[in-house]
């Protein structure tokens, strides 16, 4: 006898569910009204046949055991069935996102990163989130190059061939858009994690450090105080990185997560400029210069500067200062049951490591120190977790982050107080998610 | 060229190493042959960049305008430009909040005077535009050069990008009506920006080790008073971003709400129903139908950046197009025309940009399946 595949549902003989109620259950999950509907079902079908067991009269124990199922009766798909694999159907809701709204155009516009349903600290590469100023295209590495030119003794091309043949390194960085969570600094505006947040993405990258190409063309480190790094798609995005920086622990990386970079994230080449603002990871990266003062590029004078309560911008502000937050529970998501809970989070700054994470259940008022989950790496994500006992009663959760040089992740009215609510950028607040006594989760801001 | 072709190619290695009368093409061919950098720890990877690929690539322009080419364009010259190439997006009057946020308007004369932009500080003016931030000429030219139109980056010349800009500065009023912008010109110009004294670079968050302007405690316990909600999403808001129970995991203890109905009035669910679990379409499993070509090739040649399918943009919506022309016949041939040759007058005064390159045959089959109106 063939079984349709249809979760606990699927010891229920054919016909016996209506097919609109199995289309909208599937669309929608189970709510109380279909579940009622569901019930009565089960229970003229059991008029008919007493052989049907029931959750209700199933005193030996759940179905799921007694009964066999169908994977464990039929013979599974062969090997390489999806020879570049993909994820089990039942996760097909877990999709970066646009936000309703935001952008006018969706070449110049953001897909967000799922965190609500990711753990420990690596992004898929399929769900690294995704900013792109004028649309992402696919480059043939064949004709792709990287130049070197400026205040440098020998002006170089390489090749993607000469590139891979040099030393790489290996190293897990966070990449956050300068502008996650700004779209929060007046109030809440955002419904999940996933929006509020999820400009955020942490992988394994593999490339050549940028000091060993600057040193390869000798570039002139008296007077060469910044790069330019250059795209090589429609937009060209430019960006100037100071030359410490780039002495320092900046890489021309092709891989991500062990495979070449997605064309979304800037295949075959892109910049990694650990701890800085994702703008400046630029994709498709086809040119670097050496230079003596910063260039003022489009989004770096248009674009990615902070606008303070006197009227100034702030300029060439890059660092992404320490920031948490907890992705499970989180916006959006429905507890159906109290009890014990593992509440977690993920943590990062880029100033250096993740020294301890705080969690408070009662909106800022008590606090306890949450596990942190290894590894903890410099300018990389950290994933935190602790114990929750929830009794039903509504609650406020929020984590606060130290990073290693003591900085303490500021409330959103500290933040203001300095800042503003006009800036767009930087906003690393404290985030505030409440559990209602109903179960649901939503997006709150405290004080 | 003979010359040249017989200096990169190796000397016999017997005579080479002879010395005597082919040391010198020896020298010649080493230095031809071999980077030049003493340092050289990786032989044989990377080469060097003529001037003419240098000169192709590096193209930006600084704020003391070094990488400036030289040129000119007139305001006049300009505005025709702007109106056949950039007005679509950005309005005639740079006003535009439909594709992108204004590129024109909230400065005044005396913003000019002072180089500080009133309206960021009183807020009178709804959207900062580029004009009411920008400090540096350099960068609007730059990016105008390298990027703009942002459907055919990298088309226009130097002298074109001088007129258009010139035209901008028109248009916010910074620039005369006669104005002719040039590499001569540009630096009077500067002087004259809006925003010019109001950007700042003393702050901590430059590089890693930059002091914060933020100071928090890490206080434990008693910290807050009283705590109370200063904000959260109106109930009209439910369901702006979708349902968000398609949006987390179907099974497990952190699924998402149904955003689609209203609130539960209290937790209802006991826990094992609440372990029940709800089954993925079987849509799911089969292979996703390719899409039409006609939705491929509205993607590759950028009519998206115009047209929605069933939403206005700068352009009609692909939907109404269908409508409008429903059983009229012969009308397959008239609108292949307009998309090539482009125009207005149809739909409004924005004219469509011609669209010279786009093969006959993707033309064809792009109207085809707008016609069928199914999207
Ligand atoms: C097809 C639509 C389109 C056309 C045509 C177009 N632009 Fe743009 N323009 C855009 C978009 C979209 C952006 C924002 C790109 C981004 O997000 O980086 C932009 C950005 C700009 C900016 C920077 C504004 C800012 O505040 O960042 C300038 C200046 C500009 N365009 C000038 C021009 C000029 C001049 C032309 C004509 C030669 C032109 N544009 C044609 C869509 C267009
Ligand atoms: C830069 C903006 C822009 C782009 C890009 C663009 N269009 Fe248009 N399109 C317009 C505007 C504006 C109109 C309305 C013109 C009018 O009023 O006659 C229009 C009108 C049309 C019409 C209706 C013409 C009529 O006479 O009723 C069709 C069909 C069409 N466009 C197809 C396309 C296709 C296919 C593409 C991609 C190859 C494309 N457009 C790209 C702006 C654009």
């Amino acid at each position: 006898m063939i079984r349709r595949k249809l979760g606990h549902l699927s010891y229920a003989p054919e016909g016996f569910v209506p097919a609109e109620l199995v289309s909208a259950v599937t669309a929608h999950g189970i709510d109380d009204t279909r579940r009622a509907f569901l019930r009565s079902s089960f229970a003229a079908a059991l008029l008919g046949s007493t052989v049907i067991a029931t959750r209700s009269s199933a005193a030996e124990g759940e179905l799921e055991i007694l009964e066999k199922q169908p994977w464990q009766t039929t013979l599974g798909k062969p090997v390489a069935a999806t020879p570049y694999g993909l994820p089990s159907v039942f996760e097909k809701n877990l999709q970066r996102r646009e936000s309703p709204g935001l952008t006018r155009v969706s070449a110049a516009s953001v897909a967000f990163t799922p965190l609500q349903g990711l753990f420990g600290i690596i992004t898929p590469s399929g769900l690294h989130f995704e900013r792109h100023h004028q649309g992402w295209v696919d480059i043939d590495p064949a004709k792709h190059r990287l130049m070197i030119n400026g205040l440098v003794k020998q002006a170089k091309i390489f090749t993607m061939d000469d590139l891979l043949r040099l030393p790489s390194v290996s190293r897990i960085h966070f990449i956050e858009c300068g502008a996650n969570t700004g779209l929060e600094w007046g109030n809440v505006a955002v419904p999940t994690v996933q929006y509020t947040h999820g400009m955020l993405s942490c992988c394994e990258f593999t490339g050549v450090p940028l000091s060993v190409l600057l040193d390869q063309c000798g570039a002139d480190l008296k007077k060469g105080k910044y790069v330019l790094a250059e795209g090589g798609d429609g937009s060209g995005m430019t960006r100037t990185i100071p030359m410490e920086n780039a002495l320092d622990d900046v890489f021309v990386a092709w891989g991500m997560n062990g495979e070449m970079l997605r064309p979304e994230n800037g295949y075959p080449l892109r910049l990694v400029v650990p701890g800085v603002q994702g703008v400046s990871w630029v994709k498709w990266l086809r040119r670097i210069e050496v230079g003596d003062s910063p260039y003022a590029s489009k989004d770096e004078a248009v674009h990615y500067i902070d606008l303070m309560p006197d009227g100034l911008h702030r300029q060439y502000t890059s660092i992404q200062e320490c920031k948490s937050v907890i992705t499970t529970p989180s916006g959006g998501q429905q507890l159906h049951a109290t009890g014990f809970y593992n509440v977690s989070g993920m943590a990062w700054s880029g100033r250096g490591k993740i020294k301890r994470v705080d969690v408070s259940f009662d909106g800022g008022n008590h606090w306890r120190t949450a596990r942190l989950e290894s590894p903890v790496l410099s300018k990389a994500v950290t994933r935190f977790n602790i114990d929750w006992v929830w009794d039903g009663s509504p609650a406020i959760l929020q984590s606060r982050a130290i990073d290693s040089t003591g900085y303490v992740q500021p409330p959103i009215r500290t933040l203001r107080a300095i800042r503003g609510s006009r800036s767009i950028y930087h906003n690393n607040a404290i985030q505030s998610w409440e559990v209602g006594s109903n179960g649901e989760v939503s997006n709150v801001q405290v004080g | 060229m003979f010359r040249s072709a017989e200096r990169r190619s190796p000397p016999p290695p017997s005579r080479g190493r002879s010395g005597g009368g082919w040391g010198g093409a020896i020298l010649i061919f080493i230095s031809v042959a071999l980077p030049a950098t003493a340092a050289d720890k990786f032989p044989g990877i990377g080469r060097t960049a003529t001037g003419a690929e240098v000169a192709a690539w590096d193209i930006d322009v600084r704020p003391d305008f070094k990488g400036l080419p030289s040129g000119s364009g007139s305001v006049a010259k300009g505005q025709e430009i702007w109106d056949a190439r950039c007005a679509n997006c950005h309005g005639t009057f740079g006003e535009s909040n439909e594709i992108f946020t204004p590129i024109v308007g909230g400065t005044t004369k005396q913003d000019i005077e002072r180089g500080r932009v009133a309206s960021l500080t009183d807020q009178k003016q709804p959207q900062r535009t580029t004009m009411m931030k920008v400090a540096t000429l350099s960068s609007l030219f730059d990016y105008i050069y390298r990027a703009m139109p942002w459907n055919e980056p990298r088309s226009l010349t130097v002298d074109e990008t001088y007129a258009v800009l010139a035209h901008i500065l028109n248009l916010a009023e910074v620039v005369p009506d006669d104005f002719v912008l040039s590499d001569k010109t540009m630096d009077s110009v500067q002087a004259r920006m809006p925003n010019r004294f109001g950007m700042t670079k003393t702050h901590g968050l430059a590089n890693a080790r930059g002091k914060p302007d933020i100071q928090a405690t890490a206080c434990m316990k008693d910290c807050a008073e009283f705590v109370q909600i200063g904000s959260r999403l109106p109930d009209y808001a439910r369901n702006a971003h979708n349902n968000l129970a398609d949006q987390n995991r179907i099974w497990g203890p952190f699924r998402g709400a149904d955003t689609s109905v209203a609130a539960l009035a209290a937790l209802s669910l006991s826990r094992s129903v609440a372990l029940t679990q709800s089954a993925p379409s079987s849509a799911g499993e089969d292979a996703v139908p390719p899409a039409p070509t006609g939705k491929i090739l509205y993607a590759k040649h950028h009519c998206a950046a115009c047209h929605g399918l069933t939403n206005k943009l700068v352009g009609p919506s692909f939907r109404d197009v269908a409508k409008r022309y429903q059983g009229k016949s012969d009308v397959n041939v008239v609108l292949e025309r307009k998309i090539k040759l482009g125009g207005a007058g149809a739909w409004g005064n924005i004219p469509m940009p011609p669209h010279a390159t786009i093969e006959a045959s993707d033309i064809a089959s792009l109207v085809s399946w707008i016609l069928e109106g199914k999207f």
